[in-house]
């Protein structure tokens, strides 16, 4: 596998919306370069009709009824979030122009 | 009363009124106090709550009611299992002052059960690290050596019943998070099978590989608190509906007949010397009693390693996605948009390894990269999963060492690959959904303890903790005590 180069390292960093200092960026551009050398052994697997294992047990993913159930109240919810108003999460403007 | 009572003693004395919940909580609140500084196990303490919950035990037995089969037991939480009213951090600072308003499925039962929460013990930051370094907040040591960690992600949690500052902990194990404390702290420590346990009101890590287990000091008390926790839960999707037997019943104190398999993959290469003459006195004492020493090979092993960091770490890029800055946890301020606040809330956040397992993960995901990476480790890890699946033909249960050293030195892993490289022979167990328990084997010259391996078939349980509690009346480390708190 070939090392990483700054560039996909900071669109990388884009993609997982993590904002990383250029030290930070040097660092893992470096570790994570030595981890993927680790990584090169699985190619040399024959993987020929192997099913991928998504999990450990398989099983049937079940589904409730769809039904009221007890869960937190609003002011429960909201209790831990940074920024709240009127029952609501605050979140910063999505679509340039709003106020809120 | 002896901060040593194990979690059956200290249940009964409590039921018979020999003891009260309030002093044995009391006890062990002084006793944190005086040595939790040299410890370091604890990210909070409730006493408060410990108290009520105390008071509340002695006052249904005074009362003649009926008590729960763990009341009064001091039972101390990793912080990545979420409890109602008491901040859960899994120490991250992203999560710093966050108090649920909810109980995980784990800590509902436990407080059904009569048991009484000490607290909430340290971890690597979201359970990522075999050192407990990578905590936000603190360091924990190992009670047997200071200079030495207590090993990872589940430090505390090990920290905390070697050094007896609670009877029992409960951890979590994704890649190996509660045998290799247990191992390098000297106690049992023992990852159900995926789905014997509930993973509702855990902070999720890989979601396919995380399971809640319990750390203790003896097998009997794994025994006694898995019995607890195990069982069906409706509220996660891949809980196991499937009926929890009576753990403590297997412990028999006979292993005549069965067959042991010895995976050659995990007694060759660089196992240390004084971790393989403790296995080797393992093996003969089991010999000894009439088990059957079978070799096996499990010829994928060496691949764990590489399947487990692309598995992993995926599913964290994922599972690690709703720590944004808006629902819970701190946020960073005076972003300018919603962009800018996801980045930089998380760039503050989170740590070093936490910011490379993201990194990793996202990178393992990212379209035109799947089928390399993602992919082919799931297809490794089906065929992981298939060595175990033909080697349990042949044998009941596999013995292997928990980790190839004991408990190493601060700051001793240079690189996250010589870190990611200790967990070698506890990755595959998670990966093929299996149980496995690590029990303590003996004492290394510098008087560190080793971990004996057991995994077992699914939901066999109930054979770990028999051929466990073997290991343990006759390689065990008895009453030796660590000594940094003796």
């Amino acid at each position: 596998m070939p090392a990483l180069t700054r560039k996909e390292v900071e669109e990388i960093a884009l993609l997982a919306r993590l904002h990383l200092e250029p030290s930070e960026l040097d660092t893992i551009q470096g570790e994570l370069g030595a981890i993927l050398e680790h990584f090169a052994a699985l190619a040399q697997v024959d993987t020929t009709d192997v099913q991928p294992m998504t999990h450990a047990v398989p099983m049937e993913l079940r589904l409730r009824p769809d039904e009221v159930a007890p869960s937190l109240s609003v002011e429960e919810a909201l209790r831990g979030a940074p920024v709240k108003k009127d029952g609501v999460f605050v979140v910063p403007a999505i679509i340039p122009g709003d106020a809120e | 009363m002896s901060e040593w009572l194990s979690v059956a003693d200290t249940a009964k004395k409590i039921a018979t009124g020999e003891l009260t919940a309030l002093h044995v909580v009391d006890h062990l609140l002084a006793r944190i106090a005086n040595l939790d500084g040299t410890v370091g196990a604890y990210l909070a303490v409730d006493g408060e709550g410990a108290r009520e919950a105390a008071n509340a035990v002695d006052k249904q037995r005074a009362a003649g009611q009926r008590l729960g089969p763990l009341a009064g037991v001091p039972i101390a939480l990793k912080d990545v299992l979420v409890t109602r009213g008491l901040e859960t951090t899994a120490a991250s600072k992203i999560l710093q002052g966050w108090v649920p308003p909810y109980d995980g499925t784990v800590v509902e039962k436990l407080r059904a059960a009569g048991a009484v929460i000490l607290g909430k013990v340290n971890c690597d930051e979201f359970a990522m690290g075999s050192s407990t370094e990578r905590s936000a907040y603190k360091r924990t040591t190992n009670p047997w050596n200071t200079q030495r960690v207590p090993g990872g992600s589940s430090g505390g949690s090990s920290a905390a019943v070697a050094a007896g500052l609670c009877a029992a902990s409960l951890g979590t194990d994704t890649g190996g998070s509660i045998r290799q404390p247990a191992a390098f702290c000297g106690v049992v420590g023992l990852k159900p099978t995926y789905g014997r346990v509930s993973r509702w009101g855990v902070v999720a890590f890989a979601s396919s590989l995380d399971q809640v287990g319990p750390l203790t000091r003896s097998v009997h008390d794994a025994a006694l608190v898995l019995e607890v926790i195990a069982g069906f839960d409706p509220r996660d999707s891949t809980s196991l509906d499937a009926p929890v037997p009576a753990y403590s019943d297997a412990l028999v104190g006979d292993v005549t007949g069965l067959k042991v398999g010895l995976p050659r993959e995990y007694f060759a290469g660089n196992l240390d010397a004084d971790v393989k003459a403790a296995l080797d006195r393992t093996i003969a004492a089991l010999k000894d009693r009439g088990a059957e020493m079978i070799d096996i090979s499990l010829p994928h092993t060496s691949l764990a390693l590489a399947a487990y960091y692309i598995v992993a770490p995926a599913e964290a890029s994922s599972n690690l996605a709703r720590y944004d800055g808006i629902r819970f946890g701190k946020a960073a301020q005076g972003a300018k948009d919603l962009l800018d606040l996801y980045m930089k809330t998380r760039g503050a956040g989170f740590g070093p390894e936490v910011k490379r397992r993201i990194m990793l993960g996202t990178y393992a995901l990212r379209s035109g990269y799947y089928d390399a990476y993602y992919k082919k480790a799931q297809q490794v890890r089906a065929l992981i999963k298939r060595d175990f699946d033909e080697a349990f033909q042949q044998v009941d249960v596999i013995l292997t060492p928990t980790t190839p050293t004991a408990a190493f030195e601060f700051g001793a892993k240079a690189t996250p690959m010589d870190m990611y490289l200790g967990d070698v022979f506890t990755l595959s167990c998670n990966l093929a959904g299996l149980p496995g328990i690590s029990v303590p084997c003996g004492l290394t010259s510098d008087e560190l303890p080793v971990g004996a391996q057991l995994l077992g078939k699914p939901l066999d349980e109930a054979t770990l903790l028999r051929v466990g509690h073997v290991i343990e009346s006759l390689v065990g480390l008895r009453d030796k005590r660590p000594k940094a708190v003796s």
